[in-house]
């Protein structure tokens, strides 16, 4: 036998596998409705139809070839990825939001792992049974029953997983031709290798390493931690009441200030005499006789250590394995409406509001400079991105002065300035553009044959424009405007002040 | 702390002990890191035979990858996979993506190019590749030339002409200016009053009297200017003489020089010395007569064309 390897310090820990108990109540129905939700939006909306002339007629399309992502009415091209960085930007200060108001609710409620991981866990429920008979099957050896259980549950894993990664797919191709393009061999490579990595991603993620995506490998839930204040609402265990003078105890302690910590394989045994018991005395009297012994209120059922899908016992503290996801909530306060307590042993509360001599009911704080300092940057934000997709243009452009050389001296001593005028057609038809100026005579522009340009859906268009004024007009004119017009839409009318350089005003 | 509490612990030992008293540790490596060290192994035979590996005589087994590409010339070609056949069929791929486009051009009159936006923006691209590979060495970057060595492309004055056939009769045959040097075939006296005469030509001060004496010189058969640069001193195309009563200069630098002084000086020098330095190489021979085609429309529409 080796000696004294056990006690060294292993880098890596093996994973003690969670086999968490189903729980009814109120932040289970909501976790609930946030997976149906989800799902139904992810893995229904790449089959939204929507008639499109140029295009797929499916509702969300990143189309990648093409450039273009188009979703329902609105096409955005690669220049408008100041949308994105605002998406991104809006989503990450909502995320600050969010946390400093009530912690990881992210996590919680609407992460992805999340989501997948609560999924994974209801098909090994509706296969393998609850909890206990979950466990017995692990502990058992391997025989058909054994086999035959968790082939099953591996194999709907694996289906979901795959359904994951070809639903993701679809968004980049027109979904009903993507699906049998897929199952006849004919999709593109890419379409194989994303659904195949997809498919052992969500598996190994959401079946395999589950809580350990959380706690060794995802940075948000690290970081999220340290923007927690102690105004900020959080799954807590109410110690000062669970505990008491003496600790928690089960009910049988009540027969003397015998504090008797239950192991939690007897747990069920403990909650069925409580029951019992409470139905002879009424659930203040019960406390009142504690609270003589100097028991806490928390019976140590250890239900919400059951519950918890990262496997914590949130009466250690707050800790950083927590995702916030209020299952304990539901257990505990089962437990407590079974004994006729007060609900709220473990509850949403802030640090502060716990620490207090005198706990309030708690309540959302958001009177702080942090919380309001994101709420308005959040407001800022997304209204300019409203603002900005509400008034897009149905073209872009950009009209740069040619710097090689500045200006030219002609032969009879009149100025000339260039410029690059681009037109990207953003509508989703060909589009006529007419370019004019204003400030300098009309005359004097010149854009070759193109004063009217026809340009395809998503395609760009490139003029080259000279301007050229006599040496005493070109004195006064430091700027002027190159207006472009799409044909029948003066409305859209844009302008574009540009320079014009002189050798005078040369330094 | 905890190295001490490592010293305190016991490690395995070898078993064997040496001088009496002397053993070895056994500290056996990770067992992830002995099975990473197996599959470097693994790793390294597979690719061994899909990438090309070892020396074998003159040269070097392949590997199993190849690189199949269609040259220009509509060859297939075949290669065992190296970094030069991946570079080339990168290349070749380019170049049979541009080639439509450069058939295009090449179908088309200078016309229907100057109509067509999409051949417009072709050439405005792939122009600015091939004037900076073959052009910008001299006429710069922008096609703004250097004065006293090479023409300005940006401006309205074209020594051969600026009309796309001309631009294109330069680009196929070259270029190749001169003019005498007539410091030895006239005194000082004459080729400054030359030099006033041409600068009185396009409003330079002068000073009037020498201009007129030089106005006589221009037209005679002395200094014969007029038989290359006309008798109106506006230039001849043909063989490249310049007009000389325009506002631009290449040759003297005259935009430079501060005073009225000064210009004409610059020009006399001009006219002391000569030049042999107006060369423009011919083309022909060095691009294809699609590049040819683009440079000409890109050179044409950089100065707007004439």
């Amino acid at each position: 036998m080796q000696t004294g390897l056990e006690d060294q310090l292993g880098l890596y820990q093996k994973r003690i596998p969670i086999f968490t108990r189903s729980v009814k109540g109120r932040f289970r129905r909501f976790k609930t409705a946030v997976l149906v939700l989800a799902y139904s939006i992810f893995f229904l909306l790449p089959w939204v139809p929507w008639p499109r002339p140029d295009a797929p007629s499916q509702a969300v399309l990143f189309d990648v070839l093409g450039r273009r992502f188009l979703i329902f009415g609105l096409t955005v091209y690669p220049q408008d990825v100041i949308w994105l960085a605002l998406l991104l930007f809006i989503a990450a200060i909502l995320l600050f939001f969010v946390t400093g108001l009530v912690g990881r609710a992210f996590c919680g409620y609407f992460c992805f792992q999340t989501l997948w991981t609560d999924f994974f866990i209801w098909i090994e429920y509706k296969i393998q049974g609850e909890r206990p008979a979950r466990v017995r099957l692990f502990r058992q050896p391997w025989n058909r029953e054994k086999l035959l259980k968790i082939g099953a549950t591996h194999a709907l894993w694996l289906l979901a997983s795959f359904w994951t990664g070809l639903t993701f797919a679809a968004y980049f191709a027109y979904a009903p031709q993507l699906v049998l393009d897929f199952f006849t061999g004919q999709a593109a490579a890419a379409a194989y290798i994303t659904v195949t990595a997809l498919t052992l991603a969500t598996y190994a993620a959401a079946g395999l390493m589950r809580e350990q995506i959380c706690t060794y490998i995802c940075p948000y839930g690290r970081f999220q931690s340290v923007m927690y204040e102690a105004e900020t609402l959080a799954v807590h265990y109410d110690a000062k009441r669970g505990e008491g003078a003496h600790g928690r105890a089960s009910v049988r302690a009540g027969r003397g200030i015998v504090v008797e910590r239950r192991s939690r394989e007897r747990a069920e045994a403990t909650v069925m005499e409580e029951r019992r018991r409470v139905n002879r005395n009424s659930g203040e009297r019960a406390l009142a006789e504690r609270h003589e012994q100097g028991l806490g209120d928390c019976i140590d059922c250890g239900l919400c250590v059951q519950v918890c899908p990262v496997g914590i016992d949130i009466r250690d503290g707050l800790q950083y394995k927590c995702i916030s996801c209020g299952l304990c909530i539901d257990a505990c306060n089962t437990i407590m409406d079974s004994f006729n307590f007060p609900r709220g042993l473990i509850r949403y509360d802030s640090e502060k509001n716990l620490a207090s001599t005198t706990p309030a009911a708690p309540r959302l704080e958001w009177k702080r400079l942090k919380i309001i300092g994101y709420g308005a940057a959040l407001v800022l934000m997304s209204a300019y991105l409203v603002y900005s997709i509400s008034t897009r243009g149905s073209f872009d452009r950009a009209v740069s002065q040619i710097r090689q050389p500045l200006y030219v001296v002609l032969s009879n001593g009149d100025i000339r300035n260039r410029y690059q005028i681009r037109i990207t057609n953003k509508a989703a038809e060909d589009q006529t553009y007419q370019i004019s100026a204003r400030g300098i005579p009309a005359s004097a522009l010149d854009v070759g044959h193109f004063r009217e340009i026809t340009i395809k859906p998503g395609h760009s268009g490139m003029v080259q424009a000279s301007v050229r004024l006599s040496p005493a007009l070109a004195a006064q004119t430091q700027h002027f405007e190159i207006l472009i017009t799409p044909m029948g839409k003066p409305a859209e009318t844009r302008a574009e002040v540009i320079r014009f350089d002189t050798p005078s005003l040369r330094p | 702390m905890s190295e001490q509490k490592l010293q305190s612990q016991t490690v395995q030992t070898t078993g064997h002990a040496w001088d009496g008293d002397l053993q070895e540790y056994n500290n056996p490596l990770p067992v992830w890191w002995v099975y990473t060290f197996y599959a470097t192994f693994i790793f390294a035979i597979v690719y061994w035979t899909i990438y090309p590996s070892w020396p074998f005589g003159k040269g070097w087994i392949g590997g199993l990858s190849d690189i199949t590409y269609v040259n220009s010339a509509g060859e297939t070609k075949t290669h065992s996979w190296n970094t030069r056949a991946l570079f080339l069929e990168d290349m070749n791929k380019a170049a049979v993506a541009q080639k439509p486009y450069f058939d295009k051009v090449q179908s088309m009159s200078y016309e229907q190019i100057s109509h067509d936006p999409e051949i417009t923006a072709f050439i405005l691209s792939s122009g600015k590749a091939l004037f900076a590979d073959n052009c910008a060495a001299c006429h710069q970057a922008g096609g703004q030339g250097v004065v006293g060595f090479f023409p300005n492309l940006t401006d309205d004055d074209w020594l051969y002409g600026g009309s796309y056939e001309q631009i294109h009769q330069t680009l196929v045959n070259g270029r190749r200016g001169y003019m005498p040097s007539f410091g030895e075939v006239l005194s000082g006296a004459q080729i400054s009053d030359l030099a006033n005469y041409v600068a009185s030509l396009s409003g330079i001060a002068h000073d009037a009297a020498k201009a007129k004496a030089g106005d006589v010189l221009f037209h005679s058969e002395t200094a014969a200017c007029y038989y290359c640069h006309g008798v109106d001193a506006k230039g001849r195309k043909e063989i490249g003489a310049p007009n000389l009563t325009d506002g631009i200069w290449l040759w003297a630098g005259v935009a430079a020089a501060p005073s009225g002084e000064g210009k004409v000086a610059a020009i006399r020098t001009v006219i002391s010395g000569g030049l042999a330095k107006g060369v423009m190489p011919a083309w022909g021979g060095r691009l294809s007569p699609e590049q040819i085609k683009v440079l000409t429309v890109y050179v044409h529409d950089l100065g707007g064309g004439v």
